[in-house]
């Protein structure tokens, strides 16, 4: 576990109709590894699931026409607004969409991690993201008192087949730094296969630094790491790398059509 | 004090102070993303109450997490967290708000980002203060077409949380749980019952003479142009710019 690889062979290493875990814009966004993706072209039909929303990195993988279904809690690109690809393939009905809330998503993860078939959630009761989920049940809390009915909703556990995140620092025996981001630990709990990319790559063991340590996700959980410095931009990398507005406007106005789209991508994978 | 000078330099001044007027007594507030009047107001709110604790999604300095994405839900499940916002493409008048489109569902004509954690936080946070910054009958509609989080629960359901108020830049309305509606609680200085009952969707109570919202004291102003635009600066610094442009333009 935990090999040192080219980013080529990591994204290399998502196949067709994977489920595939993201997390959220701030923080830990593999950008470079799914340009990778998109160049390769072999990972069609993903299912991906947003870990707990997504934004650039999301309308990306739309665009190119890889996602075959959308489970997420919200899509955007924050301060530039909403996020073209996402809004246009809703319209067009161009994916099956899995509308969740955060803790759903996370909790659908924390099944997994605990084994466990199904953890209850409060809230969602009423609403139409439940009304939509089939796949969500709703039980009467059976320790509830007699004759005081208490509905609960079941989220079912939410395996991933693959979690793929950017993290500052690894070290050359797979372990990576995941910090405060705790969801990235959550993704590859939950996930058969963890492939990160990394600012850095360190020669010295991570776990001997007991200060560092309690933020390590341990490579028994990492099935590759690669190289990859500035591979979260334009997105920033937490504690460390700033995000560039600028560059992510500026893709808000060029995705607005497809064509924009194709001739922004078409830019970067040169 | 007229609304002329500069009408969105008052405008935003008032709803940051009704938001700090709001949040009294809370514990702990939590921010979302992108919400600089919500966040003034909070820290407003912390300044008038020292011990009054903020998380702001979003900042580094201002948020306490170390345990990821969950901590807020699993902080907000266990009732720490007192007081949270709500914006919304749709509210309606029973309190329900929609995040995710009009126009049909799943595929939606028009879209927005989606349901964020609201389908959890709004039925678990005790006070959710519902904000938009756009107060028109395409915001404020008779029933939403989609509903992220209910505004209510059938009676003896686990229902801690809730609406709280709906604030405007037009006006103030609470919200009542048992009625499960919203009733007009004050109107901001410079605007009319009539121009909220023209640009209101849905049907609201209101008492026969209507308060006029209370604007910020020289107390409040002294802290709001001081050290709480100093502390927004860090997360908002655009927005702390306009503050400090709109006070030069409105009271020379």
């Amino acid at each position: 576990m935990g090999g040192i690889v080219e980013i080529r062979d990591l994204a290399a290493r998502v196949e067709a109709g994977a489920r595939l875990g993201l997390c959220a814009d701030y923080g830990g966004v593999p950008m470079a590894a799914l340009f990778e993706l998109v160049r390769l072209g072999r990972a069609r039909d993903l299912h991906l699931v947003c870990v707990p929303v997504g934004g650039l990195h999301v309308d990306l993988l739309i665009g190119a026409g890889l996602i075959a279904t959308l489970e997420t809690s919200a899509v955007s690109l924050g301060e530039a607004g909403g996020a073209p690809r996402f809004i246009d393939g809703v319209r067009a009905g161009r994916f099956r969409l899995l509308d969740a809330t955060c803790p759903a998503i996370l909790t659908g993860l924390l099944a997994v991690q605990k084994g466990l078939p199904f953890i209850p959630m409060r809230g969602l009761l009423g609403s139409d993201v439940l009304a939509n989920r089939p796949d969500w049940k709703v039980i009467d809390n059976p320790f509830a008192a007699a004759g005081e009915p208490d509905p609960i909703v079941l989220i079912p556990a939410l395996p991933l087949d693959v979690a793929m995140f950017h993290v500052p620092l690894a070290d050359r025996e797979g372990n990576v730094w995941v910090g405060r981001r705790r969801e990235l630990a959550s993704m590859a709990y939950a996930a058969r296969h963890t492939l990160v990319t990394a600012e850095k790559i360190v020669d010295h063991s991570l776990l001997d630094d007991e200060t560092v340590s309690a933020g390590v996700l341990p490579a028994l959980y990492v099935d590759a790491v690669a190289a990859a410095p500035g591979g979260s931009a334009p997105y920033g990398v937490w504690a460390t790398i700033a995000p560039d507005p600028e560059a992510i406007a500026a893709y808000a106005r060029e995705a607005r059509t497809q064509d924009g789209f194709d001739r922004w991508l078409a830019a970067r994978l040169g | 004090m007229t609304a002329t000078a500069n009408d969105g330099a008052l405008a935003r001044e008032i709803m940051i102070t009704t938001v700090a007027d709001l949040l009294a007594g809370i514990g702990h507030v939590a921010v979302g993303a992108a919400s600089p009047i919500p966040a003034a107001g909070a820290m407003l709110a912390r300044h008038r109450e020292p011990a009054m604790r903020i998380s702001i999604l979003g900042s580094a300095r201002h948020n306490f997490f170390t345990n990821g994405s969950a901590e807020l839900f699993d902080a907000a499940g266990q009732g720490r967290i007192g007081a949270f916002f709500l914006g919304g493409g749709q509210i309606d008048g029973e309190g329900n708000v929609n995040l995710v489109g009009a126009g049909g569902y799943p595929a939606s004509k028009v879209r927005w980002p989606g349901s964020f954690g609201s389908a959890y936080l709004y039925y678990v946070v005790p006070r959710v203060i519902l904000f938009r910054e756009e107060h028109s009958r395409r915001v404020l509609v008779p029933r939403v077409d989609f509903i992220s989080a209910a505004g209510t629960s059938p009676d003896g359901s686990y229902r801690p949380g809730g609406p709280h108020a709906l604030l405007t830049p037009l006006a103030l309305f609470h919200f009542d749980r048992q009625r499960r509606r919203f009733a007009l609680a004050s109107l901001h200085p410079g605007h009319s019952l009539e121009e909220v009952l023209d640009q209101t969707g849905f049907e609201f109570d209101r008492p026969e003479r209507v308060p006029t919202t209370s604007v910020a004291d020289e107390a409040t102003r002294l802290a709001l142009y001081g050290p709480v635009r100093a502390a927004l600066a860090e997360t908002y610094p655009t927005f702390a710019t306009a503050m400090s442009a709109g006070v030069a333009a409105d009271r020379p």
